[in-house]
């Protein structure tokens, strides 16, 4: 295949030829012609929002300035400072949502990678039934998000929910019926609902990762008397590293990021202890209309998210070239 | 190789555990969307008194939903078609060519995949309002703004997985169109796209359900004219009676499209995670 080597200026698209050798040129071009429309695509929607989200972040951009926002008022970091001033509901606020956000990560990451790597191992064996329970496994994964939190939301109803029926008349286990979508259950509500969502794609990830292990090796530390627990801890999950570095990472961001699950469980009335951080900015931009706190706050955001990344891909890749040496 | 008794009792654990999480909320919305409304306020029970198909029938009348539904279904099509012609595009030159910038290109499409929606949400209602004010061309409110924010979401997963499919694709096929005279694009359209069928048909399926699934971008985009689904379908609960039986039978019909469409292609999908992340 041609190698591009040739400065961009030669790049010239010539007549056409009679001879062979201008053909050459043309080539250069193409390929920069075709990823024209993703190049001007990302830096519509990902590129420039990006660059202006953190211009924003230092302009006093109220309601006010919305349609004439080159003449809102420069105000420095006024803006981060309002943000993560603690002395202030604002600032308070957000460190409960970011608090409570770390926390919802933790055990649907945690728990979500548990569920996925147990039925996954669960099913690596071939047995009758095998395909109905993969199948069913991935319908949450599939099911649109909305129409999924819309179901819960029904069945976490404190007088006519599904889970109240269970707890309060069938099994008798609390006394009055708890609400579940207000105050602090809230959290466990929405802890749930996005395991439910999120297991199925550590599954899914795990499942493509065991077809790539060769079955030579369990036969093999079988002989020499592995029990089955220790062949998991021996064989499958180093073969399933490459797999967990990107799932786990992956995993972190989605959650962590998570919107739509708590806007579709709560609405806009969201209770302080389901205030996951997206949800948060989101309400704190909208409700009050003072977009420069609300990208004051999205860029504190996207800079935690780019140390925590970086420290856990340096960490990961190191280990993983120690490993090597 | 035996199982042994420890492994089957795991495995049997697990599996009834996993099948009665998963089950029992897809068991709700089915046998609810079946019920009266009656049945439904009364009180919730396992086995409905009668079942009724009335929810599915009023489902249309309470709420515009055939409007939604058109709207979702027209904005979420062309966003797929359009998503899946430039990652096609973009993930052949990635490909085939080493030209300059290729690399920086494909970290960045990766790098936007980590951020929060919520970040570019501000800044791109306010880019869209401004190209509205200074050019005319309506963005906010109207399909063609959610359609282009749509087909942008799903590019960087599609370029990503069509260049692992591509890669594998030998290119001593490539060369032997060229000594037959064809063009780079003819290579593209009768060499790679039908040997990556199965890679285009999972990564349409993901930008399908991308877009159908999405809320935030939605919320905000849409006016009552243009709403999709996924915000229109909140309209039942916003009601002073909450039609629960109508909402899940709403839910459960816009669902099926999809469910199917992914469990059909269920392996095409595991396939190119494999090519793609599990190397």
């Amino acid at each position: 295949m041609t190698s591009l080597t040739a400065p961009e200026g030669t790049a010239t698209p010539p007549k056409r030829p009679d001879r062979p050798t201008p053909r050459r040129p043309r080539h250069h071009l193409f390929p920069y012609l075709i990823i024209a429309p993703a190049v001007l695509l990302e830096l519509l929607i990902h590129i420039i929002p990006m660059a202006t989200g953190f211009w924003m972040s230092f302009i006093e951009l109220t309601k006010f300035f919305i349609r004439r926002w080159t003449e809102a008022p420069f105000s420095g970091l006024e803006n981060y400072r309002i943000a993560v001033d603690l002395n202030t509901p604002v600032g308070q606020e957000l460190l409960n949502s970011f608090v409570v956000t770390l926390a919802f990560t933790a055990l649907v990451v945690g728990l979500s990678w548990g569920l996925g790597m147990a039925a996954a191992v669960a099913l690596q064996r071939p047995f009758a039934g095998r395909g109905i329970f993969r199948t069913l496994f991935l319908i949450p994964y599939a099911l649109p998000l909305y129409a999924a939190v819309i179901t819960w939301n029904f069945m976490l109803q404190r007088d006519t929910g599904a889970v109240n029926h269970v707890l309060v008349d069938q099994l008798g286990l609390l006394d009055g019926a708890p609400f579940w979508l207000i105050g602090d259950n809230a959290f466990i509500s929405v802890v749930v609902v996005a395991i439910w969502r999120m297991w199925p794609f550590a599954f899914l990830m795990f499942m493509a990762g065991l077809q790539s292990i060769p079955g030579e090796l369990y036969e093999a530390s079988a002989v020499d008397g592995a029990s089955p627990m220790r062949q998991w801890r021996s064989v499958t999950l180093p073969m399933l590293a490459p797999v967990n570095q990107t799932l786990l990472l992956v995993m972190f961001l989605w959650v962590f990021n998570d919107f739509n699950t708590p806007y579709v469980l709560f609405g806009t009335a969201q209770p302080p202890a389901g205030d996951l951080i997206s949800f948060h900015i989101y309400n704190a931009s909208f409700l009050s209309w003072d977009f420069g706190v609300g990208s004051a706050m999205s860029v504190l955001l996207l800079l935690f998210l780019l140390v925590v990344s970086l420290v856990y891909l340096y960490f990961t890749q190191w280990k993983k070239e120690k490993n090597n040496a | 190789m035996r199982e042994t008794v420890g492994e089957k009792i795991f495995r049997i654990i697990v599996l009834a555990g996993l099948t009665v999480f998963v089950a029992v909320p897809l068991y709700v919305m089915v046998t609810t969307s079946l019920k009266p409304l009656g049945d439904v306020q009364a009180g919730f029970s396992w086995i409905p008194s009668r079942l009724t198909i009335t929810p599915f029938i009023e489902m249309w009348s309470t709420v515009p939903l055939a409007k939604y539904f058109m709207n979702s279904l027209i904005v979420t099509t062309v966003a797929t078609l359009f998503s899946v012609g430039v990652a096609t595009l973009a993930a052949y030159a990635v490909s085939r060519w080493r030209f300059r910038g290729r690399g920086p290109f494909m970290t960045t499409v990766l790098s936007t995949q980590m951020f929060p929606g919520v970040l570019f949400l501000l800044p791109l209602y306010l880019i869209f309002v401004n190209i509205d004010a200074t050019f005319g061309v309506p963005l906010v409110g109207t399909r063609i703004g959610l359609i282009i924010t749509y087909l942008t979401f799903s590019l960087p997963f599609a370029i990503w997985m069509l260049v692992g499919y591509f890669d594998g694709i030998p290119r001593e096929l490539d060369q032997a169109g060229k000594v037959d005279g064809a063009s780079n694009l003819t290579i593209l359209l009768r060499i790679i796209l039908p040997a990556a069928r199965p890679g285009i048909v999972a990564v349409a399926i993901y930008a399908f359900m991308t877009a159908w699934g999405e809320v935030l971008f939605a919320s905000v985009l849409t006016t009552e004219e243009t709403r999709t689904l996924a915000v229109g379908l909140r309209q039942y609960a916003t009601q002073t009676n909450v039609y629960w039986n109508q909402v899940l039978a709403a839910s459960l019909a816009v669902s099926i499209p999809v469910v199917v469409g992914f469990l059909m292609m269920q392996k095409n999908f595991v396939a190119g995670l494999t090519a793609g992340a599990v190397k």
